[in-house]
């Protein structure tokens, strides 16, 4: 058990965005967190990464307190946050942008190692190293992203809605290197998606989230399956 | 031509001057989103710091030094201390993008109220470090003089040193990110509060430099009162604004631009314009290219 | 309705008139003269309450704004010799049009553009007083309301007679403010400023709005700076710097900027601080330098606290909390979302 999550409850102001939410994953598992618009998945994760406050319950990373630290601090204990909406900055350039991830970390030598790993799984990113952000087309930015989550060498990935106004083929694409990445580097992932079966094809476990709360989990082949599961979110 | 050549001249010096307290104001902008109408008060004060190393080491540069270090340190603490309760306060409500500007013109007043209570209203002198008289050329006299060839130096090495760090080094690339998106930067494992707090911390001792060198170029002598730099503060204000408030290169541009324009318009129009001359230059500069000379972004109505 | 809150109000304002006019007979000529100064406040403080406040248009420049008024008063009366009443008239249109003009270039600015274009519109324009020798240069003009007339009885002092005046005048611009405020432009400020491309979708022209607001605006503070001027005796660029537009500023906030009902604290404050300090420098027997300062020192550090910790002015954080409070009951009443299925 490396992320315990237990009766995790979230205002915003007077409203209940999370409501006693639990779930564990084990080192490895790539849960995907499915629901409709304003369940909760947003801020769930944002909670996890020390951005928003909670309100009662708790959550462990290896059995280390995430819900009274600063995000900057977080990212030292190996947990990565990809925020919703191709989280890059546009006015820096790519290397900028990738070298962000890794400016927290002290050996030079091993920022440029791992680097090179992350234009070697993103080859697109290599070629454009001196360009600024901005240039690049959805796909890249959301690659982008991503590559600066992997700089900071994290354990734990939380990914935010990475499909969002992407293509199909490049949403495929996308989805098939984030299974890759989570197995290659035994990574721990949470994957938050509206693409529901995307997410779940992919997925180790998953989550369904409805106003706030957990209204069913489980193994994710079994839930692609679940009958409610289907028509409410599945579309078939 | 002389005349035009003096004209020039003192623009570019004066506008360099300009371009200081212009990049202080960018610099507490990118790193707080707030202007800091107390920019040049806190100037002044750091020049009053500067003050008291002179009487005591009869050096410039020591006084120069002391004037930034203290300049910077004071201003850190007013972030620490002032900026971030405000800030967190004022997040929301009618109020929200109002309250920092009404803040820092408080705190302009109360520096300016504790600064005159412990040094008194009179003029006091900073001596120049090299001599002020203009050079000759042949039978004429410029008005450049030593004096305003080591001021333009020395802004010329500060840009210099600043762009160094913002474009080679993780410090600059960490108050970059800070700047364009904290949330981000946060998640990079930035300590975004300490970043805000270096931002404040080298516009004060940029401000510093311009306050020192603004007292030195013109009488030498300065008070809580000077005109000076009451006039510093607004063009720098303007200034930054020309550049677009969001580059350093910009703010640069800016404050020779305005000093240029300033001049001239002194020179050649009406010396009783001294007073009026920034406001038009800046309604001017405001509808014709709002966004400033190098500024992307129409942030004018954040 | 309407008619009769406007009515009552009406009514509230001849009672506190004269409540003043007993009071007035019983104080001394220090107080009178403050009283004076208080009654300019009120006016000068309003009308950035209506700029700022109303139409969310931060101003560093009521100072120049007053300026225009005050400067245009004192040429009319001293070059055409009109009566007292014309020459208010005059001020309060001469500001006008400043302000509209200002206005006009304004409107497409907010926030800190727009405080540094009117700060530097502060700085740039009482000088301008000195260029032309018809404003008198740097002594300035004389202005002269006269003598009380004759028929108030020979107790009226000079110092009375500008109470009255300046009272009168700010009971009377008090009244229409506060209609105006409620009036169908008053809300449209209001809604320019919480959010201009919302209220343009209503179909409100926020330009137009922005620009009579000045107007308004500068008008107010016009017949402020001749009755400023009127205490004082005359009109010099000194009575108009950058630190009076400053200090206008921290009064309105302090009162609470986004309503009228908080102006008096303001306009007391502004005049009652540089008595208090005087008072606590003699008490703990301070320097010069500290004694002269402490009222600046006490006004912006007022400023400071009062937006930190009581943002929307008083009043109106009163109402907002009790407000709050209401709302906060009505959520926890509210039956909670069923957890079964969506969309």
């Amino acid at each position: 058990m490396s992320l315990v999550v237990s009766h995790l409850t979230v205002h915003h102001g007077a409203i209940c965005a999370v409501n006693d939410v639990s779930f564990t994953l084990t080192q490895g598992e790539l849960t995907a967190v499915i629901g409709a618009n304003g369940a909760g998945k947003t801020t769930l994760l944002r909670t996890l990464s020390g951005l928003n406050k909670a309100t009662q319950g708790s959550a462990t990373w290896k059995e280390q307190d995430l819900l009274h630290s600063k995000p900057e601090h977080l990212v030292r204990s190996g947990i990565s946050h990809v925020s919703e909406g191709k989280a890059v900055i546009p006015e820096l350039t790519v290397a900028e942008n990738l070298d962000l991830g890794a400016i927290w970390r002290r050996n030079k030598k091993e920022r440029i190692l791992t680097r090179d790993e992350v234009v070697s799984i993103f080859p697109r990113l290599g070629e454009r190293l001196a360009q600024r952000a901005d240039t690049l087309s959805g796909g890249e930015r959301q690659m982008l992203a991503i590559g600066r989550a992997l700089m900071s060498k994290p354990q734990l990935l939380l990914l935010d809605e990475p499909s969002l106004g992407l293509a199909p083929l490049i949403i495929e694409q996308i989805f098939q290197t984030i299974r890759e990445l989570t197995t290659a580097m035994g990574l721990t992932v949470v994957l938050v998606e509206q693409n529901a079966m995307g997410a779940l094809k992919i997925a180790d476990t998953g989550i369904v989230l409805n106003l706030g709360s957990v209204a069913i989990s489980g193994n994710a082949a079994s839930l692609i399956a679940d009958a409610q599961v289907r028509a409410a979110y599945l579309g078939y | 031509m002389i005349q035009f050549i003096n004209t020039t001249l003192i623009g570019i010096t004066a506008g360099s001057i300009y371009a200081l307290m212009a990049i202080a104001l960018v610099l507490v902008w990118r790193s707080t989103r707030v202007i800091n109408f107390a920019q040049a008060r806190m100037a002044l004060l750091s020049t009053y710091f500067g003050y008291e190393a002179m009487v005591r080491t009869n050096s410039f540069w020591i006084a120069l030094l002391v004037a930034m270090l203290g300049g910077g340190l004071f201003a850190a603490i007013i972030e620490l201390v002032f900026m971030r309760f405000l800030l967190k306060r004022s997040a929301s409500g009618p109020i929200a993008s109002v309250a920092p500007i009404i803040a820092t013109l408080g705190l302009y007043g109360v520096i300016r109220a504790v600064t005159a209570s412990i040094w008194g209203g009179q003029e006091l002198q900073i001596v120049a470090p090299v001599s002020n008289v203009g050079y000759s050329i042949g039978t004429e006299t410029l008005v450049f003089s030593p004096l305003k060839l080591l001021i333009l130096i020395s802004v010329g090495v500060l840009v210099l040193l600043l762009s160094l760090l913002f474009q080679k080094t993780n410090i600059g690339l960490a108050l970059r990110a800070s700047a364009f998106s904290p949330e981000i930067a946060s998640l990079s494992g930035i300590k975004v509060d300490l970043v805000r707090t270096l931002g404040w911390s080298l516009a004060g001792a940029v401000g510093a430099m311009a306050g020192m060198f603004q007292t030195v170029d013109g009488t030498g002598t300065f008070s809580p009162d000077s005109i000076g730099f009451t006039l510093l503060f607004v063009s720098g204000f303007i200034a930054a604004v020309i550049g677009g408030l969001e580059s350093l290169v910009g703010a640069v541009i800016g404050g020779l631009l305005l000093g240029l324009v300033i001049s001239f318009v002194l020179m050649y129009i009406s010396s009783s314009l001294f007073f009026i001359a920034p406001f038009l230059v800046l309604l001017l500069v405001l509808f014709i290219r709002p966004q400033g000379i190098i500024g992307v972004k129409a942030a004018r109505r954040a | 309705m309407h008619k009769l809150r406007s009515i009552h109000h009406f009514g509230l304002f001849v009672v506190f008139g004269f409540i003043l006019f007993l009071a007035s007979n019983r104080v001394d000529e220090l107080r009178v003269y403050q009283g004076a100064s208080v009654a300019v406040f009120v006016i000068a403080i309003a009308s950035l309450i209506l700029l700022t406040g109303y139409s969310g248009q931060v101003s560093v420049g009521q100072g120049a704004l007053m300026a225009l008024g005050a400067y245009g008063a004192a040429v009319v009366r001293n070059e055409l010799h009109v009566p007292i009443l014309l020459s208010f008239f005059v001020a309060v249109l001469v500001a006008a049009v400043g302000g509209a003009l200002l206005g006009a270039a304004a409107a497409r600015l907010s926030g800190p553009y727009l405080a540094g274009t009117t700060l530097a519109l502060a700085i740039g324009i009482p000088p301008l007083a000195n260029q032309f020798s018809i404003l008198g240069g740097e002594q300035g003009l004389a202005f002269d309301v006269g003598n009380p007339p004759a028929r108030l009885g020979e107790d009226f002092t000079q110092y009375k007679w500008f109470f009255w005046i300046a009272a009168l005048a700010a009971l009377i611009s008090m009244w229409l403010l506060s209609n105006i405020l409620r009036s169908r432009y008053g809300r449209n400020w209001r809604a320019g400023r919480s959010n201009e491309v919302a209220a343009q979708l209503s179909g409100i022209n926020t330009g137009r709005s922005k620009i009579l607001a000045f107007t308004l605006s500068a008008g107010i503070a016009g017949l402020a700076g001749a009755l400023l001027s009127m205490t004082i005796g005359t009109v010099s660029p000194s009575a108009f710097t950058y630190n009076l537009s400053l200090m206008l500023l921290a009064g309105a906030f302090v009162s609470g900027v986004s309503t009228l009902s908080g102006v008096m604290i303001g306009a007391v404050v502004l005049v009652g601080i540089p008595e208090i300090a005087d008072v606590v420098a003699n008490r703990i027997g301070s320097s010069e330098n500290i004694s002269t300062n402490l009222p600046g020192f006490l006004n912006y550090a007022l400023l400071i606290l009062t937006v930190l910790f009581v943002p929307n002015g008083p009043v109106e954080q009163h109402h907002a909390r009790q407000a709050r409070k209401a709302a906060m009951k009505k959520i926890k009443s509210l039956p909670k979302p069923s957890m079964e299925g969506n969309t």
